[in-house]
């Protein structure tokens, strides 16, 4: 099963106090960002700031992901030249194309260094076989809402359903994969039902995870996609009757009057497996 | 790296530092320090910088460094990036 990202939070690459701290927040991923957190005159700051702070600072377990430049600005290149001496967990790619993900696996490829397509336009969208196909270090891939409907010429709104395809397409094609699939950020960061009703809307089409812009995000984000006690108990009841079915040999597993068969099984192992990495048991 | 022309990096920020860097004609190495740890890290802070400038090979600036508690690493990427601004 893949790393547990329930939650991808982003970071202002050029904000020290927060890329210090960007273990205690409690998301699953941190994202630090080079890109649109950080204005045309900071660039090269901030990338000496990250690149310094992945190299000296324990940020726990964690995960650090590091949005750079577009691969069609001269930033994007200097971006992972530096990342190559920090090592973080991942780079994210934005405005992703195969192209640019072919450059940028090219780079990184003598690295453990894992890659994070954005998907914010149409062509990204379409394509988006193609992107997962260009890289075997691709883990996830994000969605990128407000890009993509700018590129569409379409107005963005709180209830999302101009974003019921991009949302589709992209959990679905995660899934034939095997990656995770993140679900483009709620911007309105006051709006605690907002953010979880659209959080409920991605997980319900196949979203894995979600980005979140801001801290006070991420505790909504992860009760989302973290399973509940009673879907927990349930699972466990479940792997322990198969578990004992095979010890017994028997051919047909069932609990509580039901038969259980091999898909049931599998959704249990799998809601066992994220809360234990949710440390939920 | 020599420095051409004043040039400055950083944030007033909590846990940042303000560097500002200043040619100066062969006067050496020379820190002008605030900080609001200065009882307790003041020395490590000018430490940090000097040795940050010695790896740029920085021989001769005056700094100007506002510090707002910033870590070891941060004080490193902002004299870099004052340092390398002022040499462009």
């Amino acid at each position: 099963m893949n790393k547990l990202r329930r939650t991808m939070l982003f970071i202002p690459g050029d904000n020290p106090g927060m890329i210090q701290n960007a273990d205690v927040f409690g998301a699953d991923s941190v994202i630090i960002d080079l890109e649109d957190a950080v204005g045309a005159t900071e660039k090269d700051s901030s990338r000496l700031l990250v690149r310094n702070a992945l190299m000296n600072l324990d940020l726990g377990i964690v995960e650090t992901v590091v949005r750079i430049n577009g691969m069609d600005t001269e930033e994007g290149v200097e971006d992972i030249n530096a990342l190559l001496l920090a090592k973080p967990d991942g780079i994210m790619v934005p405005k992703a194309t195969e192209e640019y993900i072919k450059i940028v696996h090219e780079i990184i490829k003598e690295t453990d260094i894992i890659l994070f397509p954005i998907i914010e336009g149409a062509y990204s969208l379409e394509t988006v076989t193609d992107i997962i196909r260009a890289s075997d270090r691709i883990k996830g891939v994000l969605f990128g809402a407000e890009d993509f409907t700018a590129d569409m010429g379409i107005k963005r709104t709180k209830e999302g359903s101009e974003i019921f395809y991009a949302r589709n397409r992209i959990a679905t094609v995660c899934k034939a994969f095997g990656v995770d699939a993140i679900d483009t950020p709620f911007t309105d960061t006051n709006d605690e039902k907002g953010l979880e009703k659209d959080t409920l809307v991605g997980k319900s089409l196949g979203m894995t995870g979600k980005a979140a812009i801001n801290p006070r995000q991420i505790e909504i984000i992860n009760g989302v996609y973290s399973p509940t006690k009673e879907e927990i108990d349930e699972a466990m009841k479940i792997i322990n009757a198969a578990e004992k079915a095979a010890e017994e040999g028997k051919g047909v597993i069932s609990l509580d009057g039901k038969m259980i068969d091999a898909p049931i099984i599998s959704r249990a192992e799998k809601v066992v497996e994220i809360a234990k990495q949710a440390d939920l048991i | 790296m020599k420095i051409l022309k004043p040039a400055k990096a950083g944030t007033l920020e909590s846990s940042d530092i303000y560097i500002t860097v200043y040619p100066n004609d062969g006067e050496g190495i020379n820190i002008k320090l605030e900080s609001i740890v200065m009882k307790q890290f003041g020395s490590q802070i000018k430490k940090v910088i000097t040795e940050t400038l010695g790896e740029l090979d920085v021989e001769n600036v005056d700094v100007v460094a506002v510090d707002k508690g910033a870590l070891d690493c941060t004080i490193k990427a902002r004299v870099e990036a004052a340092v390398r601004r002022s040499s462009l």
